[in-house]
């Protein structure tokens, strides 16, 4: 990691009365798989629009690769690449045509959009249908014809907003070794994303964006030690569930059956056991887990409705 | 300025215009109605004014009205004749100005609200183009095919009308300098107002249809030319197409400038 490739500093952005993005300051550090988590409408989309100089801000300031996005636009835009959450491409043309009319688009010569455009169509495994227009095409083949186009001119910052929307677990997978991939080149990539479990798996770092404003920003171990804690999940005999929630304080009955403790240090484990088994609880199962980011997002989410 | 960029830009949009049959149509349908079908009845014309119950008299009210200079113009022709002469050089003058507008029209409305519905604009707007850049690629297209129509167009209409003329007069009558300025000079500014118009109008609807639809009123002012001729109220002339032009591109100059200053990414990405 290296300094930041991305500084915002009270970005804000408005649509007429609504404030889309309010006073947004976040720092992305080169290299990182940055996560840019929250639900729809909390002004992922938008922020991403600003930060490539395609929105202009109705207040704040950014550096993106040094540049400013909104006097240096077309300059920082040809170091960015922007999958969209729709794969915007279009579908009268060929897989390879789109390719290469967006790498002459991206400052390709036309000698070097072709010959780029054959080598991601032959990594992204659609060689053999790179004439069939994209009409055609399934919703993952369209997906990673998008990413391919992404990846046209080599940026040094990916924004890739639901890269693994509609794709089956096996598409994603891939989808997800070409973000570990990408990082292992030295690129940084913006990942935004209701999937937390992606964001968990993929990125060193996430913010989390509630009615375009940040809630919470670390690694996701930082935002599990912020917000949540260790809990001990149990799971009982069926009959005994009632007799356990009396014994435990603080007990938590889940949708699954299973009854969770938040907050539970490692060396409370045997004395709540030895609780349990002495009110006769049969036990099936005792584990102490580390709260997700999954755990951080709806806490969050809860303070947020609170 | 990026060349790279524009024919990059140029090239998808006559592409993607290329292979949808819904904005291909009109562009073929229209152009061989104007300039093959309809001139190629004025062959039919002196059989049709020897009928019985002919307007052949009321054609004759017409000339008596008509200026010195359209009248010198039809010296040395029989009745019949003339009306082959004022129809293929006069009358469907307004019919083939329509050619260049729609084509402009129809290919506009598929590159702005069409690139719109599509949900295609996006990618576009991340691109490294300069927002003057994208406007001027995406006004291109729809221009020089309209012109690139508009000039076959005329090469087209001409062979038909001098086919038409040979059998009825025996002689030659394209190209004309009427009709040379009508295509090298009236054509393309009228098919820049039109895509300036439809670039308007693309900004506040959503769809290629709306935008057709509302930017083809653009039409009626040639309708109003042709209404004009044929009640003898007006003809063309050379000097006329010449002023119409003119003042055609300055409202050009006007048009394409309030387009521009609409075409901007950030309104466009508001819109989205």
């Amino acid at each position: 990691m290296s300094e930041a490739v991305i500084a915002a500093a009270g970005i804000t952005r408005r649509f007429g009365q609504t404030l889309a993005v309010n006073g947004l300051s976040l720092e992305v550090l080169g290299g990182e798989v940055f996560g840019f988590l929250g639900h729809n409408g909390a002004g992922k989309t938008t922020t991403v629009r600003l930060l490539n100089g395609v929105l202009s801000p109705s207040g704040g300031s950014a550096k993106v690769l040094g540049l400013s996005p909104w006097q240096d636009g077309p300059t920082l835009r040809a170091r960015t690449g922007v999958l969209t959450e729709t794969p915007a491409l279009d579908e009268r043309l060929s897989a390879r045509e789109n390719l290469e009319i967006y790498g002459q688009l991206y400052r390709l010569s036309r000698v070097d959009a072709a010959r780029r455009a054959e080598e991601l169509l032959e990594q992204f495994g659609l060689s053999e249908r790179a004439k069939e227009r994209v009409g055609g095409y399934s919703k993952g083949m369209k997906q990673r014809l998008a990413l391919a186009r992404v990846l046209l001119h080599r940026p040094e910052l990916l924004f890739l907003d639901e890269p693994t929307s509609g794709l089956d677990p096996v598409a994603a997978r891939e989808v997800h070794d070409l973000i570990r991939r990408l990082h292992g080149e030295g690129r940084t990539v913006f990942l935004t994303t209701h999937n937390l479990t992606e964001a968990q798996a993929l990125c060193h770092r996430v913010a989390v964006l509630e009615h375009g404003r940040l809630r919470a920003i670390g690694t996701p171990e930082e935002l599990a030690r912020q917000f949540g804690g260790v809990r001990l999940v149990l799971e009982v005999v069926p009959a005994d569930v009632d007799k356990a929630m009396q014994v435990l304080k603080n007990a938590q009955r889940q949708e699954n059956g299973t009854i969770t403790v938040p907050g539970v240090a490692r060396a409370q484990v045997p004395g709540l056991v030895g609780l349990l088994v002495q009110a006769g609880v049969g036990i099936y199962k005792v584990a102490l887990e580390e709260p997700s980011l999954e755990d951080v997002y709806f806490a969050l989410h809860a303070q947020e409705s609170a | 300025m990026n060349p790279e960029a524009l024919r990059a830009i140029v090239r998808k949009d006559l592409t993607a215009v290329a292979r949808s049959r819904a904005v291909l149509i009109p562009l073929i349908m229209v152009p061989v109605i104007m300039l093959v079908l309809i001139p190629a009845l004025a062959a039919f014309a002196p059989r049709l004014a020897e009928l019985p119950g002919s307007t052949l008299s009321q054609f004759q009210t017409f000339l008596e009205r008509a200026p010195a200079g359209l009248k010198a113009s039809l010296a040395g022709y029989t009745p019949a004749q003339q009306i082959v002469v004022l129809s293929l050089v006069y009358f469907l003058a307004p019919l083939y100005l329509i050619v260049p507008l729609m084509v402009s029209s129809v290919i506009a409305a598929d590159s702005f609200a069409g690139e719109k519905e599509r949900k295609t604009l996006e990618a576009l707007l991340y691109t490294p183009t300069s927002d003057r850049e994208l406007f001027l690629a995406k006004a291109l297209s729809p221009w020089l095919a309209a012109v690139a129509v508009g000039l076959l167009g005329f090469l087209v209409y001409s062979g038909v009308a001098n086919l038409v003329t040979l059998l009825t007069l025996d002689r030659l009558l394209f190209p004309n300098a009427l009709w040379l300025a009508l295509a090298l000079w009236l054509g393309p500014a009228l098919a820049g107002l039109s895509l300036g118009t439809t670039v308007l109008v693309s900004a506040r609807v959503n769809s290629f249809q709306e935008a057709f639809q509302l930017g083809g009123v653009i039409v009626l002012p040639v309708v109003g030319l042709l209404i004009g001729q044929v009640t003898g109220l007006m003809y063309f002339s050379v000097g006329l197409v010449l002023l119409l032009g003119l003042l055609v591109w300055v409202l050009d100059a006007v048009v394409l400038h309030l387009a521009f200053r609409l075409f901007r990414r950030d309104q466009l990405a508001a819109r989205l």
